[in-house]
């Protein structure tokens, strides 16, 4: 990755954090603990690697993102408005009467959303489907899925699992933002879940670990799933749940927790000093 | 004795015929294709079938992926297991987003009739009429169970294809029109209507015939879209013979003929009988003794309809 690109990813992320903290600290609602782990897998997907445009929101060959941890919706209606799939105001409206952005994605509701999801676990199903759709036209797409590490306890997970192996769907690539926390807790108080690694190897998944804040990483690792044929991928990203704010990194009480006036301004504080 | 054929023949039969031609048509199944005879356009289509195993939450969210693409899924699995299992992609994914997603629920009502109380689909309608965007069906004979697919085919959006495991004597020829919507009346009447669905519109006709003998002039509908329903003719059926009754292989509470009570209460309110499951769990046995056991023969339409009558 150029040097330049690299600044620009980094950069984007902080902008969104930012935005994310201004606009849940306003609403008084929504998940910022699950947003800010995902912040830089979802800047790298929009700004580096998937085939998708605003102004072919339908296109037939663009590459396609579902949000299976939902409530990370923010990071994406960010990520999207930045792209210009609707006007940057829209992002005040977040989760309020009438507004085109739901508490999580809603096909019918946005621009750019592929499927809506909000129940954990019905991501990565999905994608799997997309994939052999676009796989049976003949068109050469990638479809990316997000899970929380989190939401792989739900049971379907593991169907989609076996699916995607014995169909080979090489063109569905999933990660894992593994924050190692969950709303009531960390994952090893709530489901302990060894290692989430050799679990994936075991269902015949091509594994890759990663820093899933390292921009660079991500990349690559996108690269090299897109580049692994006849196994799917599933890209395991150690990250953290509410990173880049001192108070909220690693808490679970930050999954979803209106942040006051104080908190407000130290958060903005520590991110505009980065 | 009439022409028989099975449901789910007829059923996998369309399949094959329409993916001929239609190569969006894409089928998956639960491990159960031998079952539910998706595995006929299985062995003629094997590119186009996906058998993912016994895990019905999956196959139901993959189908929405698929859809997304153009492909227009027909998704196969036993009534009980797809509603139950399927529940929350069906909701979440399927309705919510309005995808193309055709929902084929095998062996519905008591047709699975040695399986047991498990293997009885007797709340599909009720769960399925509640999705938004939903549309229902509910076939009633091999040649409209043909049309039906089509039907689905030709809808965009989500449809639950309501079928049964049982033979079906022929109520139709080739030239029925099947319209999505619109009920059937099979038969004139003017003391009562009998609305019946699936395979409770043979007994309503068998029931016609009792009721004949007794005096009693019945007219007998026809419902196979229960969502969205056909509010004219049940509006129309309230005015001309002031009562009615519903038969469904189904439990009481939330069906069909809770569609048609709907209905009746807001437009015409006219005395409904309800023929159906009365909200128990079913067991193991012969299907006619089954439908027997728990109220679904024609002798039970009889009953209702002169309770019915005694209201009016």
């Amino acid at each position: 990755m150029v040097k330049k690109k690299k600044q620009e990813l980094i950069q984007l992320s902080n902008k969104f954090r930012q935005r994310l903290v201004e606009q849940l600290h306003a609403i008084q609602t929504g998940h910022p603990g699950g947003s800010l782990s995902a912040t830089e897998i979802i800047t790298t997907l929009y700004y580096h690697t998937m085939n998708v445009s605003a102004d072919k929101v339908d296109c037939e060959n663009r590459d396609r993102f579902i949000l299976s941890k939902g409530h990370a919706a923010p990071m994406l209606y960010l990520a999207l408005a930045e792209k210009g799939y609707f006007p940057q105001e829209e992002i005040a409206t977040l989760r309020q009467m009438d507004s085109i952005l739901q508490g999580h994605p809603c096909k019918t509701s946005t621009p750019g959303v592929e499927l809506s999801t909000g129940p954990l676990g019905l991501g990565l199903s999905a994608g799997i489907g997309m994939a052999m759709g676009e796989r049976l036209s003949g068109r050469d797409t990638t479809v990316y899925v997000l899970l929380g590490d989190g939401e792989i306890q739900e049971g379907i997970v593991w169907e989609a699992a076996m699916t995607g192996a014995k169909f080979k769907v090489d063109n569905c690539i999933a990660i894992i933002d593994n924050n190692g926390v969950q709303l009531d807790g960390t994952t090893n108080e709530i489901m302990p879940m060894g290692s989430i690694s050799e679990k994936w190897e075991a269902f015949g998944w091509n594994v890759i670990e990663i820093d899933g804040h390292d921009v660079e990483q991500i990349a690559s690792a996108l690269d090299e799933a897109k580049n692994t044929k006849g196994v799917p991928t599933v890209i395991n990203a150690k990250t953290v749940k509410g990173k880049g704010i001192s108070f909220m990194e690693g808490e679970s009480m930050w999954h979803g927790k209106p942040i006051s006036e104080e908190e407000y301004k130290q958060a903005m504080a520590e991110l505009r000093s980065e | 004795m009439a022409k028989k054929k099975a449901i789910r023949d007829a059923y996998g039969e369309a399949l094959v015929k329409f993916g001929k031609d239609n190569k969006d048509i894409v089928v998956l199944d639960a491990d159960v294709a031998g079952s539910t005879k998706s595995g006929l356009f299985g062995a003629e289509y094997p590119e186009r079938f996906f058998n993912v195993g016994i895990a019905e939450a999956d196959m139901v969210s993959m189908a929405g992926g698929l859809s997304t693409t153009g492909k227009i899924p027909f998704v196969n699995t036993f009534a009980s297991f797809l509603m139950l299992r399927g529940a929350d992609p069906i909701r979440s994914s399927i309705c919510y987003s309005n995808l193309n997603v055709k929902l084929a629920g095998a062996y519905a009502g008591l047709s699975d009739a040695y399986d047991g109380a498990t293997h009885h689909a007797l709340e599909d309608i009720t769960f399925m009429r509640s999705m938004p965007n939903m549309t229902v069906i509910s076939v009633c004979d091999p040649i409209e169970t043909e049309k039906a697919v089509k039907a689905a085919i030709d809808l965009e959006g989500p449809v639950y294809l309501r079928l049964s495991r049982a033979d079906m004597s022929y109520i139709y020829d080739e030239d029925y029109e099947f319209e999505l919507g619109k009920g059937v009346t099979l038969s004139e009447g003017n003391d009562v209507t009998i609305m019946a669905t699936g395979y409770m519109v043979h007994k309503a006709l068998e029931a016609k015939e009792i009721l004949k003998e007794k005096g009693i002039d019945a007219r007998v509908v026809n419902i196979h879209t229960i969502k969205p329903i056909d509010k004219d003719l049940i509006i129309k059926c309230a005015e001309e013979t002031g009562a009615i009754v519903t038969a469904e292989e189904h439990n009481i509470h939330g069906g069909f003929g809770g569609a048609v009570s709907e209905v009746l209460v807001e437009n015409k309110p006219v005395p409904q009988e309800f023929v159906a499951v009365n909200d128990s769990f079913t067991e193991s046995g012969d299907y006619e003794d089954l439908l027997d056991k728990y109220g679904l023969q024609a002798r039970h339409i009889v009953d209702k309809v002169e309770k019915v009558l005694k209201r009016k």
